[in-house]
């Protein structure tokens, strides 16, 4: 009905004005094919003046795309995001997603890995002291490692997952059918949407816990000197409960959490917040945040487990040795609250204690 | 073997929306998705034209590059096809897209969607030629009973044009220079990177 009344007042319009219409943009442009045939210039014989633009006159792709840098009209259909004609820009997602991200994200992975070997190889762990009969002090509660350990699951899955848009096609892809890959990558699909959200509410958590204790200290400043002792063992870093490279690793959590849910959200609700291009730029924006995120995660994971002797305890059986918590936290080991005795004296290395017992 | 394309003569187009009905008809396609559109340009204003737009069936095709799972296939008559058994519904391919093809049936919540569902040229899809799952998951095999796309063979003012390429150009070649004008192959450089020469 509507369209019925526009078109009777577009021809009214026409009629009336199309003789007086002042030349627009499309007028102006010399249609590409434009051929003087003897018809056309000829004037219909009821105008007086000039005559209505011939049917030659027309909009042109070039035009347009160089107008607006993609095509966009109109469309009777109800999903009027579909409304564009042609969106160029595809190519450039398409050159980023087939061309950089395969690099930006194998490059975030393989190049961490590499230099936390050469690290290990040539470094070694960052040892300390250990008493004979050592004391135990509780480092994080059971409700924070809990989280951390549920927000590290669910970054994993995700990191797994979400790897598998990039590399899944190239690497799994040979070694199955299409389809068992297709069933795979569904649940893959499904596992990074669903993971999204224990792993948001573990941050948030951690911002919630943890913030009070990442504020930076004057005392960050030596430490961040000294380079934290990753290199070369320092005589002594002083540090509260958290490092300046643990406050750095926290922020940096909470900033790429921010940029790759953010991002993420906008993906996992397609075209309703953003146009085909928002999408575009969005899932790029979460492919390189994510990758410096992975690299980040890889480098948290060695010093926490491998690359610091004694530390991994913290964060497994919630316990770190006193002597431990003296050389890395020395700030907070005095006032860290005191874990009921153990009976074994030495914990080997590499051993997770099992949870204490109480009574 | 012929090498099958779309050209939308837009001097022609009076954007019926038949081509889009008959589509919607003849496949089947589930509500909300629309293989074909037609959008006008300029609307109201002169030089406006209506372009019906679906796949292109690119060379090439962006689609099929940015796939994750590799679920697009290209015919011997170089029509784009995809197999939904493999198909995620990730949506990478909408965004590479330079026409906005691909569509995906809304399941659930979360904008959680289904197989990616676009224009097969009436040529249906992996499974076998005319059999009842390929009509289910990606309608009629028009192509498989020797006829053409139907939005084009129903087209009332024979705007909308499907066929081998090299034939359809010169169907259009000989319809510009007889009238004495023409907005060009909407579309060419960019599916099959050139364009209608008169």
């Amino acid at each position: 009905m509507m369209n019925l009344r526009s078109a009777v007042f577009a021809i009214a319009l026409a009629a009336t004005c199309g003789v007086a219409a002042s030349p627009l943009r499309a007028q102006a442009q010399p249609a590409p094919q434009a051929q003087t045939t003897p018809e056309a210039a000829q004037p219909p014989q009821q105008q007086v003046q000039v005559p209505p633009p011939p049917p030659r006159q027309s909009v042109t792709e070039d035009m347009l795309l160089r107008e607006n840098d993609r095509i966009i009209g109109r469309v009777s259909i109800p999903d009027t995001r579909l409304a564009f004609l042609e969106q160029p820009q595809g190519r450039t997602w398409r050159r980023f997603n087939e061309t950089w991200a395969p690099w930006i994200l194998g490059l975030s992975v393989i190049l961490p890995l590499l230099a936390l070997l050469l690290l290990y190889m040539f470094r070694g762990a960052q040892r300390y002291e250990r008493d004979a009969s050592p004391i135990y002090v509780i480092r994080y509660s059971a409700f924070e490692r809990f989280n951390h350990w549920m927000t590290a699951t669910s970054f994993v899955i995700l990191a797994l997952t979400g790897l598998n848009y990039v590399f899944g096609k190239r690497l799994l892809m040979p070694l199955m059918s299409p389809g068992t890959f297709g069933d795979f990558s569904q649940i893959a699909k499904y596992a990074h949407n669903f993971f999204a959200w224990p792993f948001i509410l573990g941050v948030l958590v951690m911002i919630v816990v943890w913030t009070r204790d990442n504020l930076p200290r004057r005392v960050d400043l030596a430490w961040l000197r000294a380079g934290g002792g990753l290199f070369k063992d320092t005589t002594h870093l002083s540090a509260g409960r958290f490092n300046a490279g643990q406050k750095l690793l926290f922020w940096a959590v909470v900033l790429a959490t921010l940029v790759t849910f953010g991002s993420g959200l906008a993906l996992m609700f397609p075209l309703m917040f953003l146009d085909v291009n928002g999408m575009q730029l969005w899932g790029s924006i979460h492919s390189i945040a994510a990758a410096l995120f992975i690299a980040l995660i890889i480098g948290h994971i060695y010093i926490g487990t491998a690359g610091t002797e004694g530390s991994f305890g913290g964060m497994g059986s919630g316990e770190v040795d006193l002597a431990w918590a003296r050389h890395h936290h020395d700030l907070w080991a005095e006032d860290a609250p005191r874990a009921d005795p153990r009976e074994d004296a030495l914990p080997q290395p590499g051993h997770v204690s099992p949870p204490p017992h109480r009574t | 073997m012929a090498r099958m394309k779309f050209l939308c003569d837009a001097d022609r187009c009076i954007e019926c929306n038949a081509c889009v009905t008959a589509c919607k008809n003849e496949h089947d396609v589930p509500w909300g998705i629309n293989r074909r559109r037609v959008i006008t340009l300029n609307d109201g204003k002169p030089g406006e034209r209506s372009v019906s737009m679906a796949c292109m069936h690119c060379t090439d095709a962006p689609c099929a590059a940015v796939c994750p799972v590799n679920c697009f296939y290209t015919t011997g008559d170089a029509v784009v096809l995809h197999s939904k058994d493999i198909c995620i519904g990730c949506g990478y391919c909408f965004y590479a897209c330079p026409f906005g093809a691909p569509q995906y049936p809304r399941l659930g919540n979360f904008g959680s969607r289904g197989k990616m569902d676009k224009c097969t040229y009436c040529s249906g899809g992996p499974e076998a030629d005319l059999s009842e799952a390929e009509y289910v998951k990606y309608g009629s095999n028009r192509l498989a009973e020797g006829k053409l796309p139907l939005c084009a063979e129903m087209c009332s003012t024979k705007s909308l044009l499907a066929g081998d390429g090299d034939v359809i150009a010169q169907i259009y070649r000989e319809r510009v220079l007889q009238r004495g004008y023409g907005s060009g192959a909407w579309g060419w450089r960019t599916a099959y990177r050139e364009t209608v020469t008169i």
